[in-house]
């Protein structure tokens, strides 16, 4: 399914509101930047500047990518890692 | 636009609320039991809420005409006491025939340890034994990809469940497509700062089309907006779709996942106008 709105009907709609977002995240950023201490180790710090290195880097699922950044691995053997007990449903 | 709220915690919300919701054009509610914001201690305190939930919040409900559904079950959070647990999913039969009760849920993960993981297996058991519709919980933050991996894996073991009964709710861009890949159903959930917003919730409709997708407004006790499912209507407009689309997933496929459940007896609001004409 395609949005109904034209590219320049998007932009037209969302500019203000983006830019204000951005605003509120660059201002942010200078606020950890004259706050004491120092914070460029910690691992959300770093993803902060992951995402940013994401909504710039002009590919698709931005968002998608951003939530995957902010997410825990997923462990496919979690069953053995978690040593779960043997499910009585039957098997698929 | 009538639409349905199919998660909503409306024991967390004052009687107002229903005014406004039906000032709204909601003309249902499905209220799932989840978490107090404090674990209770016993099983005749969920006694007690599930007595709530099926008998006074469709009371308080049907005062502003808002027709009132709910789901049973000891939610995650709740869950690393399997014992307690254990007594409330034995207790949760005396309570599955009651109008209005259309499955167990929510039923999840919070932090994807394993009791919780044990309690919601023997959750689906007893979901798939007495033929229940199922309503989940997938976690927060940086928890819900990894939780909501794990549920589909669980749910996807077990062969006795129709995938087309289970409500995968909490749903965002990074977990909507393996939950629609499987053949569930997918719940977004439009809170003020975790979660989805409205416009993002109008995006994945776009990209994944209405088919199998519910949105909700989740309002409880903490930040949450009750009325947040019109504020989704507003943007599926403003983004250009018609009427008939937005009523689809705002109406329709409530209604459609609903009728699944064996309790789930709805009289349309056209109806109700002619009633009081």
């Amino acid at each position: 399914m395609t949005i109904p709105l034209t590219a320049n009907e998007v932009l037209d709609r969302e500019f203000l509101d983006v830019r204000s977002k951005l605003l509120l995240v660059a201002a942010s950023l200078d606020r950890l930047d004259r706050a004491e201490g120092n914070v460029e180790r910690d691992p959300r710090r770093r993803g902060l500047a992951e995402a940013l290195d994401i909504l710039s880097d002009g590919k698709e699922d931005r968002a998608e990518r951003i939530q995957m950044l902010f997410s825990r691995q997923y462990d496919a053997d979690w069953k053995q890692s978690l040593d779960m007990p043997r499910s009585g449903a039957p098997p698929r | 636009m009538y639409y349905i709220d199919p998660h909503i915690h409306m024991v967390s919300r004052v009687t107002d609320d229903y005014e406004t919701l039906a000032k709204m054009g909601c003309v249902a509610v499905s209220e799932p039991a989840f978490w107090a914001g404090f674990d209770r201690g016993t099983v005749d305190g969920f006694r007690d809420y599930f007595h709530q939930l099926t008998e006074f919040e469709p009371k308080r409900a049907g005062w502003y005409r808002v027709q009132h559904y709910t789901w049973l079950c000891i939610n995650a959070k709740e869950a690393e006491n399997v014992k307690l647990s254990r007594e409330v999913i034995a207790m949760i039969p005396e309570y599955l025939d009651r109008p209005g009760v259309l499955g167990i849920g929510e039923i999840g993960l919070n932090k994807n340890t394993k009791n919780e993981a044990i309690i919601f297996l023997e959750h689906l058991d007893l979901a798939a034994k007495t033929d229940e519709q199922i309503l989940i919980h997938t976690p927060h933050l940086e928890d819900k990809y990894q939780g909501t991996r794990m549920i589909l894996d669980m749910l996807c073991d077990d062969r006795r469940l129709d995938h087309s009964r289970v409500l995968v709710d909490h749903v965002e861009e990074h977990t909507v497509r393996p939950v629609l890949d499987e053949g569930f159903w997918a719940g977004m959930t439009l809170y003020p700062t975790t979660k989805c917003t409205p416009e993002r919730a109008v995006d994945m409709v776009e990209t994944y089309g209405p088919e199998r997708l519910l949105v909700n407004s989740a309002g409880d006790w903490g930040p949450s907006k009750p009325t947040a499912v019109p504020d989704f209507i507003l943007a599926m407009r403003l983004r250009g779709h018609p009427e008939s689309l937005i009523r689809q997933v705002v109406y329709e496929n409530p209604l459609k996942f609903f009728s699944q459940s064996r309790n789930f007896d709805f009289t349309p609001p056209e109806v109700l106008e002619s009633e009081v004409r």
